[in-house]
């Protein structure tokens, strides 16, 4: 485990005890110095914990460096189906952490991160379109990638490659309504 | 065409005068019209992927596109009469790419640069066209991932025999009009005289 993450686990755990945050390495390196650490967070927590990790001065993350998301269907051990993910930097400490949020069917829902960093606003459209999760108080919340009058979300690991008809049925711009 | 509209001598019918006199003339304006245009094609290039580049090297010096009069590239459809479509097309970005062709002013021609405009090439998923000739006339298909610069120049040379050929005449009376079809499986109806 990289060493000068450890005051922001002792931080997050001494100010919500009553999360497990479970932290691990995103993925097992040689050299444990050189392992990053995720930590998982429920969704109903989410904005209380990332203001935390935003303004306490142990923690101070001025960056969300990404926002995505991992559809965990058919995977191995798997007991969530979505796993939306925070990559967080701190510009001023120089420490990297990862949180994952799990949420599952019907009806996978968020909350914004955009109240916090504004740059996870175009993030969460592609989750958003791509996955199907929804992100509450979202002040733009469209599809961003695919086009008008897109339905499915292509990404998510039941989707065939080859689409559901929709390079197919496909809406023609003729010489009239030009 | 105003000799069309022009009103017949008396001593022929119209029909007979279209037949004769008049159609003699129009295939001289025809051949005339296509010889000169072959050597002034103005193409406007739609680069979307690695195709563009090869575009880019047949534009520049050491193949020069110029030597077959086809230099003048237009980042305009208005000015344009020979859209070079390099690259795979996203479906969401074929409405732009037929309104292109459909501001482009007639005579007009179509080149389906590389597999990905002509096929949808290795891109067989959701978001991609699987070809643009289901969508837009295309006159002529060059092959290739990408295309040398000369294979692209031998499509510019067989579009030059195709303006040769069809003259002054626009891309609806060659057969290539703007026949666009919903289902990609259906083919697009060509006129024999195409």
């Amino acid at each position: 485990m990289s060493s000068n993450i450890q005051p922001v686990l002792d931080a997050l755990k001494t100010k919500f005890p009553d999360i497990t945050f479970d932290p691990k390495p995103l993925i097992a390196q040689k050299n444990p110095a050189l392992e990053q650490i995720f930590v998982r967070v429920p969704p109903d927590r989410l904005i209380e914990v990332m203001q935390f990790l935003r303004r306490d001065p142990r923690c101070s993350f001025e960056q969300l460096s990404d926002l995505t998301c991992v559809d965990y269907l058919n995977f191995p051990d798997a007991a969530d189906r979505y796993g939306v993910t925070y990559s967080l930097l701190s510009l001023s400490l120089g420490h990297r952490l990862w949180i994952k949020c799990y949420v599952n069917d019907p009806s996978p829902t968020v909350p914004t991160a955009t109240c916090i960093w504004k740059g996870a606003n175009w993030l969460e459209r592609e989750v958003y379109d791509m996955f199907g999760v929804t992100f509450t108080d979202h002040p733009d919340l469209r599809r961003i990638l695919t086009w008008d009058g897109f339905t499915a979300n292509p990404l998510r690991k039941d989707y065939p490659l080859r689409g559901q008809g929709e390079r197919e049925n496909y809406d023609i711009v003729t010489r009239e309504s030009a | 065409m105003g000799l069309a509209v022009a009103a017949p001598p008396m001593q022929l019918s119209r029909e007979d005068f279209l037949s004769t006199k008049l159609s003699a003339l129009m295939e001289l304006i025809h051949k005339g019209a296509g010889w000169s245009r072959k050597y002034s094609l103005w193409p406007m290039p739609f680069a979307t992927a690695c195709c563009g580049i090869e575009l880019m090297a047949t534009g520049a010096s050491r193949y020069d596109i110029g030597r077959f009069g086809a230099e003048a590239m237009r980042f305009t459809p208005r000015q344009c009469d020979l859209l070079i479509c390099a690259g795979r097309v996203a479906i969401k970005m074929m409405p732009v790419l037929q309104r292109m062709y459909m501001q482009m002013a007639e005579p007009k021609w179509v080149i389906s640069m590389g597999a990905c405009a002509s096929t949808g090439g290795v891109f067989d998923t959701y978001a991609v066209v699987q070809g643009i000739d289901q969508f837009l006339p295309v006159d002529v298909y060059v092959p290739g991932c990408p295309p040398r610069p000369e294979t692209l120049l031998e499509g510019v040379m067989a579009i030059q025999r195709i303006v040769e050929a069809g003259g002054a005449r626009n891309s609806t009376d060659r057969g290539r009009g703007l026949r666009m079809v919903a289902q990609p499986t259906v083919k697009i109806n060509v006129s024999k005289d195409s």
